[in-house]
């Protein structure tokens, strides 16, 4: 792959085939930690953290373990565990390593290991036949679209906050009405694939 | 819940007892029609509890492609709550999570297997979103809440009201997109040849779109006795489902995440 369809891959993952808005991966923590701008940040952080190592992981693992003896079937529950392990041991680590960092992202860090993104990663990279590097990169690119639309979704959140919505419409509703119009603007982006 | 900070509910006995399906009808508690009741109607994964929200936007494109998918996870559903019912004396306390992840993933690995040989259109069709039934919110949540603290009868009676619950939500997110978007329903034209379909509903935003109104009107018509009081306000009922369904219930601090990461590590949402 050169580098010229890499960085293409890397622009359209970011915005036209944008994780959340298009993919509808990762939709749980995109709607639930939304609320704050700081929070949403810090969510996004964690999860570009997380996603990139465990795509660079499972790929690892599924080229050098996995193909060779012939166990492409198990990949679903291997990955799944491997998410979960390396979520905890990234927990661990930053914990006793890197507190001011663990401090800041600790508490999002086991709301990841259910994330779709990450696992939906692991499992895309297998499907498009990506190899380990490229791989990464596409974790990579995923893990900032998934953080470029968690911010701007609470940056709307928190401009609506004060607004009069009617009641039905308050809470869920009204954010997933914010996201529709959010994911017609990414659409816009649709034009650069 | 306090009015300064509408997003969440301080007691999580507060909202349990207003959705409580026993304040409507009477049925004995933990039987199956009283679980089936409960999971399509008072506690409906998607419209009640916004679980499982990926496959609920991703696989709504059609209503073939809904079935499919509320079907494949019903059967899941209910073969991981009966093996956890099952093996529920058996999984120590700390390992808990991980049994249950390894029993839902090789479920779901059957049940890819399964539709890769039999339905191969739909298996193309769905793609990557079969595998990701493993980390589907509703799965784990019936786990920990019910299935591993109920006998194996009634926790197979929760999986199926869960998961005809969650099929009868796909399916009507489904037909209205699929008419609107395609003109069509399963398939078949239904809409007379004048109709212009409205592609945005079949692509992402429409998926947004359609479940916000749907959630809307469930609050409207549905929580007649939640909006007799005043303070209600549906925000932040997630992180991942409410307080019910929230496997770290237990020392929590009655704070959402975002709220508890603002105060340092109080609670863990």
């Amino acid at each position: 792959m050169s580098f010229s369809t890499l960085l293409l891959l890397v622009i359209t993952t970011i915005l036209a085939n944008n994780v959340v808005l298009s993919q509808f991966l990762g939709i749980c923590s995109f709607l639930g930690v939304s609320q704050k701008t700081e929070t949403a940040a810090g969510m996004g952080g964690a999860l570009t953290f997380v996603l990139t190592l465990s795509s660079f992981v499972c790929g690892i693992l599924y080229h050098f373990i996995l193909v060779p003896f012939h166990l492409e079937y198990l990949k679903t529950i291997v990955f799944i565990l491997i998410v979960a392990a390396l979520v905890q041991f990234v927990e661990m680590f930053l914990k006793k390593y890197m507190h001011s960092l663990y401090e800041a992202l600790g508490i999002y860090l086991p709301l990841i290991t259910t994330n779709c993104a990450v696992l939906g990663v692991a499992l895309l990279n297998v499907q498009k036949d990506y190899n380990i590097f490229v791989g990464t990169v596409y974790g990579l690119a995923t893990a900032i679209g998934y953080w470029i639309a968690i911010v701007i979704m609470a940056f709307l959140r928190e401009k609506m906050t004060d607004n009069d919505i009617p009641r039905p419409f308050r809470g869920f509703p009204i954010v997933m009405v914010t996201a529709a119009l959010m994911s017609i603007a990414f659409f816009g982006f649709a034009g650069i694939k | 819940m306090s009015k300064k900070n509408p997003g969440m509910q301080i007691d999580p006995e507060l909202g349990r007892k207003r959705f409580e399906l026993s304040r409507y009808i009477h049925l004995k508690k933990d039987t199956a029609p009283e679980r089936v009741v409960n999971g399509i109607y008072f506690e409906n994964p998607v419209f009640m509890l916004a679980l499982g929200m990926c496959p609920t936007l991703a696989t709504t494109t059609s209503v073939t492609n809904a079935v499919g998918m509320g079907l494949s996870t019903t059967a899941i559903l209910i073969m991981s709550n009966l093996f956890i019912s099952l093996l529920r004396g058996i999984i120590p306390e700390r390992m808990r999570m991980p049994s249950y992840i390894v029993i839902i993933a090789s479920f779901v690995t059957i049940v890819d297997f399964l539709m890769a040989g039999f339905t191969p259109a739909m298996y193309e069709s769905l793609g990557v979103y079969i595998p990701l039934i493993v980390v589907n919110c509703i799965i784990m949540g019936r786990a920990e809440a019910y299935a591993g603290k109920h006998g194996p009868a009634a926790s197979i009676a929760d999986g199926a009201g869960m998961g005809i619950g969650f099929t009868i939500a796909l399916i009507v997110v489904a037909a209205v997109r699929e008419l609107l978007g395609n003109g069509t329903f399963a398939g078949f034209r239904v809409m007379p040849s004048v109709y212009e379909p409205i592609n945005i509903f079949v692509l992402a935003p429409g998926a947004f779109l359609v479940l916000a109104v749907f959630v809307a009107i469930m609050n409207r018509f549905h929580i007649g006795a939640a909006r007799r009081d005043d303070d209600w306000d549906p925000t932040g009922r997630f992180v991942c489902g409410d307080c019910r369904m929230c496997p770290r219930v237990h020392g929590c601090s009655g704070k959402p995440a975002s709220d508890a990461a603002a105060d340092g590590r109080e609670g863990r949402g």
